[in-house]
């Protein structure tokens, strides 16, 4: 190792580096440089190269329920240990339902897919079972599922859905490019009473949420709870595209 | 801020240049200090406000908190000013430099409570997800809350907190100079572990993002932000003190981790709050640009916070302890760039046949696997550094330990490229593997590197000769590396068996387990693994003792060995 007399007549490239190790201004400058380049080469196409995300109807934004259902999702955390991304692997796509389209989870906000499968996966577990089953299931799952490591959780059913930002929920995902129209942000509050309510009027939840599960979920009509809301999303969960009518060459990336 | 000067000093004309004072020589606030009273006493009024009108009672508890600890903060200024005299503490005595330690000593014991909270929450969930019933169906205290409390309190509060710590010594000490700012490094300091008490209180209590390793939710991201910009300048106003014309490779490193950390934080977590009085916000990506992104700051949370930063710990502290200079200048600055250049690429691995479109895939795979070889140019540097000094392995554990973690770190690094490879990861991914693989990365190197430097650092911060005992570090050593072996060998088996299991068919071409049969097989894994993490936490535990011992010890001894050190010359 020279020291810094000889590296300033040295011409070599090791000695250039000493720029950098003599000015930290362009040693900061260099490192952003370099660390910016792999991040813009990765993110930025997925946002105008179109075929990131495949062309599929029957794809809509949640309805109010399900992503009051959907918040309470993200907030225990189910996350850890499930995930919603079916691989095109063999036994997956056996096991768990045609794989994930990224279409799928398009108004995801934030995305869900998970990193580790401690329970199984969820991307289609909407009715697969009985809203009585997840009622069970979740407030003590080892009465349904004897072997099962996941936690209890029956405050859900015991606690009342906290419904007061729903408009806002809403709005600020239309800001973010949500299709919510005007009329959903408006009738947000109505909407979610009404998908937990079989006495409702259902024409117009269907017109605004096509195809969106309308009865009371928790098997409790007295009260709008926790599990009402969970529950709607987890039934809604991969059930909207019709796989007998989507054609998985159209989308070959 | 805190780089006072006398506003109307130029044009009194007088020599009242000293910080802190006025013309006559008596003591005066400094622009930092009046300035972040001002700022603080604000934020407890605007605090208040929030909490009155908060739509939810745990969003409103932060908000008193953060009010109080602002008022908090508006008292300790003042106090401070009170007790201290009229000048501020000069750079220099006698010639040598005044270095500034008193944040580099809190952080180093932040970093010991934590990473003893940290790994207790570790060996609890370990336990919840062998014996159910320890979830105790409440909402704070399950899993799905606790393993995000579990990875920040290891990941931010322990290495973060060993991070601020080192950085802070290795600058000062690099550059000869005392670490610029009078309140800056202290708010750093403080403000970091506040935001790890958000933090951390926020999961327990169901605030949280939902992205992993990103969890807190958009106003304690803000404060981050806030004490993240100042941490970069003290650093740097740290480097532009120094009296060596060249920046040391540690620094180059931290610098780095600074840096991109800084443009990780806010790429991902971009995000419009529902309202000022809702601790709830969505993120500004959605799906597959979410994921993406996600990984590209997930990846680089590993590649940046826990390589480059520790890495710079390694550059400093393995040459000090061996007393020996870094074996190789050039290879320092080829792997310096090409690790940050190519880390950064790596994020798609986690999305193997994820819905991310292929090219994506392919991109990070191969970027992961070319990532081996920084990776072990940054290991050969640091082991071959022993080159001369082998034989004190034999006699000093403390440098054992930080042997040893460049050793895991470059399994861990060979680990990593072998599971990016696509047709690995779909055997791997979603497995207990991977946390094995992660477990190897951060028990294995991250904290043993983390330990090897904090027994350095007791020791000089303190000045005392040597730790209370080299016996309990060597017991430290063993019990934890033997739990770092259950761990990771247990987690292996778990991950590969239940990856197995869930592709395996029967003769009939039925898949052959239900999903629930490869849960329960994981069963005395899962133990096995709980075990080894109680040998981590043991481990810890005599450090901690072993820790308070010394710095009780009475004698003080002349252990300021900085000066002589020949590997400080700086990388030349």
């Amino acid at each position: 190792m020279a020291d810094a007399a000889a590296t300033k007549k040295s011409t070599s490239i090791w000695a250039r580096h000493a720029f950098f190790e003599r000015n930290s201004i362009w040693l900061l400058i260099g490192i952003l440089l370099v660390v910016a380049i792999g991040g813009l080469v990765e993110i930025v196409p997925l946002f105008y190269l179109k075929s990131t995300i495949e062309k599929v109807s029957g794809v809509r934004p949640w309805t109010p329920l399900e992503l009051a259902g959907r918040n309470i999702y993200v907030r225990e955390g189910c996350y850890n240990c499930h995930s919603q991304m079916i691989r095109p692997l063999r036994d997956e796509v056996e096991r768990y339902g045609h794989y994930s389209l990224a279409a799928e989870s398009m108004y995801d906000r934030p995305f869900q897919w998970g990193s580790k499968r401690t329970g199984p996966d969820l991307a289609r577990v909407g009715n697969k079972y009985s809203d009585e089953w997840q009622r069970q299931h979740l407030a003590d799952p080892r009465s349904v599922v004897p072997g099962s490591i996941m936690p209890g959780y029956p405050f859900l059913a015991q606690t009342r859905l906290k419904t007061g930002e729903i408009a806002a929920d809403l709005k600020v995902n239309a800001v973010l490019g949500v299709p919510y129209s005007e009329e959903m942000i408006a009738d947000a509050l109505a909407d979610l009473h009404a998908q937990a309510d079989p006495n409702a009027d259902a024409a117009a939840l269907q017109k605004r949420y096509p195809g969106a599960q309308q009865r009371d979920f928790d098997g409790n009509p007295k009260e709008l709870t926790e599990a009402d809301a969970l529950i709607a999303y987890l039934q809604a969960l991969g059930t909207m595209v019709d796989f007998k009518l989507y054609d998985d060459k159209a989308n070959i990336r | 801020m805190s780089q006072p000067n006398t506003p109307g000093a130029e044009f009194s004309g007088s020599g009242a240049t000293e910080p802190g004072v006025d013309q006559s020589g008596r003591k005066k606030l400094t622009f930092g200090e009046g300035g972040l009273a001002i700022v603080f006493a604000f934020l407890t009024v605007s605090c208040i406000t929030v909490a009155a009108k908060a739509t939810d009672p745990a969003y409103a508890f932060h908000a008193y908190l953060s009010a109080f600890a602002s008022l908090a903060t508006v008292f300790v200024i003042f106090n401070r000013y009170f007790d201290r005299p009229a000048a501020l503490p000069p750079l220099e005595i006698d010639g040598k430099p005044n270095y500034n330690f008193g944040p580099v000593k809190f952080a180093t014991l932040a970093a010991m409570f934590w990473g003893i909270a940290g790994f207790l929450v570790g060996v609890v969930i370990a336990f919840q997800l062998a014996f159910p019933v320890l979830n105790l169906d409440l909402p704070w205290t399950a899993f799905g809350r606790l393993r995000p409390l579990h990875t920040s309190a290891v990941i931010f509060a322990f290495g973060g907190n060993v991070l601020l710590a080192t950085s802070f010594y290795v600058v000062q000490r690099t550059s000869r100079a005392r670490l610029a700012g009078y309140l800056a490094p202290w708010f750093v300091v403080l403000g970091y572990n506040f935001f790890i008490v958000i933090a951390g209180t926020g999961y327990l209590l169901g605030i949280t993002q939902g992205k992993e390793y990103a969890e807190p939710e958009w106003y304690a991201d803000l404060w981050l932000t806030v004490v993240w910009v100042t941490y970069l300048l003290v650093f740097l106003a740290t480097l532009w003190r120094r009296r060596e014309p060249h920046i040391y490779v540690a620094n180059w490193f931290y610098l780095a981790f600074i840096v991109t950390i800084a443009m990780l934080h806010l790429g991902n977590n971009a995000s419009i709050p529902v309202s000022v009085f809702s601790p709830k916000s969505y993120i500004v990506w959605s799906g597959v640009q979410d994921a993406m992104v996600q990984w590209w700051y997930g990846h680089n949370a590993v590649g940046f916070f826990l390589t480059a930063g520790f890495l710079a710990i390694m550059y400093y502290f393995i040459p000090k302890r061996a007393d020996r200079p870094v074996y190789s200048y050039r290879l320092s600055i080829v792997h310096f760039w090409a690790l940050i250049f190519i880390y950064i690429w790596a994020g798609p691995h986690h999305l193997h046949y994820t819905a991310l479109p292929d090219w994506a895939q392919t991109l990070g795979m191969t970027f992961s696997i070319i990532l081996w070889m920084p990776s072990w140019g940054g290991m050969i540097n640091g082991l071959m550094t022993l080159s001369g000094a082998w034989d004190k392995l034999r006699t000093d554990p403390v440098l054992r330990i930080m042997v040893v973690s460049v050793a895991f770190y470059g399994m861990s690094t060979f680990e990593g490229p072998l599971m990016s490879v696509k047709s690995v990861n779909s055997l791997s991914h979603y497995t207990d593997w991977t946390i094995g693989h992660v477990h190897s990365g951060a028990l294995g190197w991250v904290a043993y590197i983390s330990f090897g430097a904090i027994y350095c650092l007791v020791p000089w911060l303190w000045k005392k000769r040597e730790l209370y005992s080299l016996r309990l570090v060597n017991w430290h050593f063993w019990i934890s590396t033997i739990g770092i072996v259950f761990y990771i060998s247990s987690m292996w088996v778990a991950g590969i068996l239940q990856g197995l299991m869930w592709r395996a068919y029967t003769s009939l071409g039925f898949l052959e387990y239900s999903f629930i049969e490869t849960v329960e097989a994981m069963h005395p894994f899962y133990l096995i693994r709980a075990v080894g993490g109680v040998l981590f936490l043991v481990g810890a535990l005599l450090m901690a003792f072993n820790l308070y011992m010394t710095i009780r010890e009475p004698g003080a001894a002349e252990a300021d060995s900085g000066v002589r050190n020949p590997s400080l010359v700086p990388a030349e």
